[in-house]
């Protein structure tokens, strides 16, 4: 069985050419491959590059060397290399990504962001708006801030809104940047339990968990995100 | 472990693209408007072009929509029927009537987009009448069906763009292009000169017409914010050259190019 | 008559019919081009006619380079032979091509006229020449030239339905009474000038032959005899002439074009033929209408024409 992640010697590196051209390396040449329903956290001290390789695992981030290949349909995309709007078709059913903070669209309601993905995915209407009231429901916001749109909704809530946008299509990858960060005990146990049928259904998983309860509950291994080596080979 | 099959390109869909840009150029005098813009459109794709006043991205939006002969380079559209023509050497008459059926033009001033003087429901349906409409009550509808979508009051159908707001005068722009259904449209600063509150609404409804419709978009804007929230793909453009082009979120959370670095560094968190 | 035989029955301090023979032929091949391509307007020299701008001077500088000796010319104004404008301008070529003059449609050969198709039937051989103020009947929406030009080349006519359907927005109904555009030939959308939409069935398959003078815009337009001219309209909104309900006071016809004259100030009016030949035609053939008996309708109707200059056109 293929791999449904794979990293090889990826290395990142940022160039401030606003700062004097100071360069900033973050890892150098990982490794990792994520098969389907096993769920990989992203271990390491603060400042190794955690964020920064999921993000290149969704290609909000572009590697200065290596390659991140995942397997989209039938096929494997290599992400470095792949046209934008292969990207997008790759994030459209493939890769959800559930990053930290929601980023609010204004006016836009609260069961519409939820349902947009599935939508997007070509899922009837009806079939994603049902889709995204059982998450909604089960995330525990109250049914009369559906309607509104996030921007005023409290941390907590805005975050929420979030988990049950990534969960709203089945995406054979999901990567998670700490998806429980501002959560109270019982929603975390409710994102414990959609990263478990995540993994059920055959779901490969990417998290940051800083939290040790869920990062046991749901992970099969860690990945040690060692900071950039200096190594003169 | 078995072997990675690798493919670079998807094989699964080959797409057709919508637009193709190659090597365009074009100067006044000394002065560069724009050098050697490549690029290629597709289907439902919205890209949107950023760069500072100067930079070349209204001449460049000019050439692309057939308002502005290149110096050199072509522009490719896939015309109905046709397939891939350079629209340079279209016959006058067709290249107007690719302009008013399949492409929209929004522009930054309403005032170069609507008529002034004819009411609300007249430019919405203006479009409608020019390939041959002759229903009155057809035409009335589906203008009132269009301010619908573009959230204008029914009652205002009758009335007279003058007497709009900026951001009114801007959807009803936006309407009047819409109707024929084009499959690309061109928008040159579309919530410049509007308040900000006015601006989100704009482009929230610009976001989700796009979307809904599956209408590919070339959006020239100096705010970042706009094409985060419209454009799938950016370029940035720096006298006159394209130097920066990728995702959008890409280019904008991990930027190579200096001048793009300059850039999204100066902007509060878009 | 014989004229030409009859030496300089015109003023000889003038070439014959006021314009030198150079501009005539000018404006006769600009005359030419516009039958040969019905509907287009044709751009010409225009020359300074000794009358201002909105009198009339397109009108007749063609009349000039078509007339000669022997024709025999009808001036109307509004329908009426006898407003100042139409003795005017008849005076004018009495005197400048020694022409005899007609108030009879019927014994015309060549009629100049403003705002008004007369009521009788033109016949193979007239020529009517209408004074044009506006040719372009895309202008009030469109005021770049070069884009209407473009317009008219590629027929894009889009804009001239725009102009209807704000009429039906506003009004209900198509609302142009006057300068009603029509389609000449299936292919170039023209501006009747300021005649009533009631005239504008007249011109179709007319037998005469219609030009069109735009003095001031210098531009020269026609139709040749039997030439299709449609009126523009929608399909739930045809094309319409205005009725009235009532007969012409004096000559009692039902079927011409009526002007409302105020009788006095308690509210008395009357509805009168706007065309003065044909309704007098008729009360000599025994035609009477309601107020026919009426000495001061009469003189009154009459009068008021007379005063009721020109307005629209002169601006």
């Amino acid at each position: 069985m293929a791999p449904m992640i794979s990293v090889s010697a990826l290395s990142k590196e940022f160039t401030l050419h606003t700062q004097g051209g100071a360069r900033i390396p973050v890892f150098d040449r990982l490794d990792l491959e994520v098969m389907a329903g096993e769920c990989v956290c992203l271990h390491g001290p603060s400042g190794t590059g955690k964020s920064t390789l999921l993000r290149s695992l969704y290609a909000n981030y572009k590697p200065s060397s290596g390659h991140v290949r995942v397997l989209h349909g039938k096929d494997i995309v290599e992400l470095g290399s792949a046209e934008p709007w292969q990207i997008i078709e790759v994030r459209r059913r493939t890769v959800g990504y559930v990053s930290q903070f929601l980023r609010v669209i204004p006016r836009v309601p609260a069961l519409e962001v939820v349902a947009e993905p599935a939508r997007l995915a070509g899922v009837p209407e009806a079939e994603a708006q049902n889709r995204a009231r059982t998450l909604l429901k089960r995330l525990n916001i109250p049914e009369r801030l559906w309607s509104l749109a996030p921007t005023t909704f409290s941390g907590g809530e805005q975050q929420r809104v979030n988990v049950a946008r990534g969960f709203a299509l089945d995406y054979p990858i999901l990567l998670l940047d700490e998806p429980t960060a501002s959560l109270d005990a019982a929603n975390r146990q409710v994102v414990v339990e959609l990263i478990k049928e995540a993994k059920a259904r055959g779901a490969a998983i990417v998290g940051i968990f800083h939290d040790m309860e869920v990062r046991e509950a749901v992970a099969d291994r860690l990945f040690e995100v060692t900071a950039y080596r200096r190594d003169a080979a | 472990m078995s072997a990675l099959v690798l493919s670079e390109s998807l094989g699964t869909t080959v797409r057709q693209p919508l637009m193709r840009a190659t090597g365009v150029s074009k100067s006044y005098g000394d002065t560069i408007g724009c050098l050697d813009v490549s690029f290629t459109l597709h289907p439902g794709e919205v890209i949107g072009v950023v760069g500072e006043s100067g930079s070349g991205k209204s001449t460049l939006l000019n050439v692309l929509s057939a308002q502005l002969p290149p110096d050199a380079g072509t522009v490719e559209y896939d015309l109905r029927h046709r397939g891939m023509s350079d629209i340079f050497r279209l016959s006058e008459p067709d290249r107007r009537r690719l302009m008013r059926t399949d492409w929209g033009i929004v522009h930054q001033n309403p005032r170069d987009g609507l008529r002034m003087d004819v009411s609300a429901g007249g430019n919405v349906g203006e479009r409608l009448m020019a390939i041959g409409a002759r229903h009155y009550g057809e035409i009335r509808a589906e203008g009132l069906d269009w301010l619908a979508k573009v959230e204008l009051d029914a009652s205002r159908v009758d009335d007279k763009p003058k007497t709009f707001s900026g951001g009114m005068q801007q959807r009803l722009q936006i309407a009047r292009n819409l109707v024929t259904r084009p499959r690309l449209i061109f928008m040159d600063e579309p919530t410049g000169g509007l308040d900000v509150s006015v601006q989100a609404r704009l482009l929230d409804l610009l976001r989700g017409l796009v979307r809904e419709l599956g209408i590919a978009a070339i959006v020239v804007t100096h705010d970042l914010a706009v094409v985060r929230l419209l454009a799938d793909r950016l370029m940035v453009m720096r006298h006159g050259r394209v130097v920066e082009e990728g995702l959008t979120d890409q280019v904008l959370d991990d930027p190579h190019h200096p001048y793009t670095q300059l850039l999204v560094s100066s902007v509060l968190q878009v | 008559m014989n004229a030409v035989a009859k030496k300089a029955s015109w003023d000889e301090a003038y070439n014959f019919a006021y314009l030198d023979e150079q501009t005539k032929r000018m404006i006769r091949r600009a005359l030419l081009k516009a039958v040969a391509i019905p509907g287009y307007q044709v751009p010409f020299g225009g020359r300074e006619m000794p009358l201002a701008y909105g009198w009339g001077t397109g009108g007749m500088q063609v009349t000039a380079s078509v007339i000669g000796p022997s024709d025999t010319l009808k001036v109307i104004d509004q329908g009426a032979d006898d407003t100042t404008n139409a003795v005017s301008i008849r005076r004018f070529f009495k005197r400048v091509a020694g022409v005899a003059t007609t108030e009879a449609t019927e014994e015309a050969s060549v009629i100049q006229t403003r705002h008004r198709i007369p009521e009788k039937p033109l016949k193979e051989g007239q020529v009517l020449v209408y004074q044009v103020p506006q040719p372009e009947p895309l202008r009030k929406l469109e005021p770049r030239e070069t884009e209407t030009r473009k317009m008219h080349g590629y027929a894009e006519y889009g804009l001239m339905h725009v102009r209807l359907y704000e009429d039906i927005s506003r009004f209900g109904h198509i609302a142009t009474t006057y300068s009603y555009p029509v389609m000449v030939n299936g292919r170039y959308v023209m501006s009747p000038s300021p005649i009533p939409k009631f005239d504008n069935p007249k011109m179709e398959n007319n037998k005469a032959i219609q030009l069109f003078g735009a003095g001031r815009e210098k531009r020269i337009y026609a139709i040749p005899p039997y030439t299709r001219v449609k009126s523009l309209d929608f399909d739930d909104h045809p094309f319409e002439v205005q009725r009235w309900p009532q007969a012409c006071a004096l000559c009692g016809a039902r079927n011409s074009y009526l002007d409302e004259v105020v009788l006095d100030d308690k509210g008395g009016r009357m509805f009168v033929c706007s065309d003065t030949h044909f309704c007098a035609d008729r009360q000599e053939k025994g035609h009477r209408g309601p107020m026919a008996a009426d000495p001061a309708a009469r003189a009154f109707a009459r009068s008021s024409e007379t005063s009721e200059q020109k307005e629209d056109d002169g601006r």
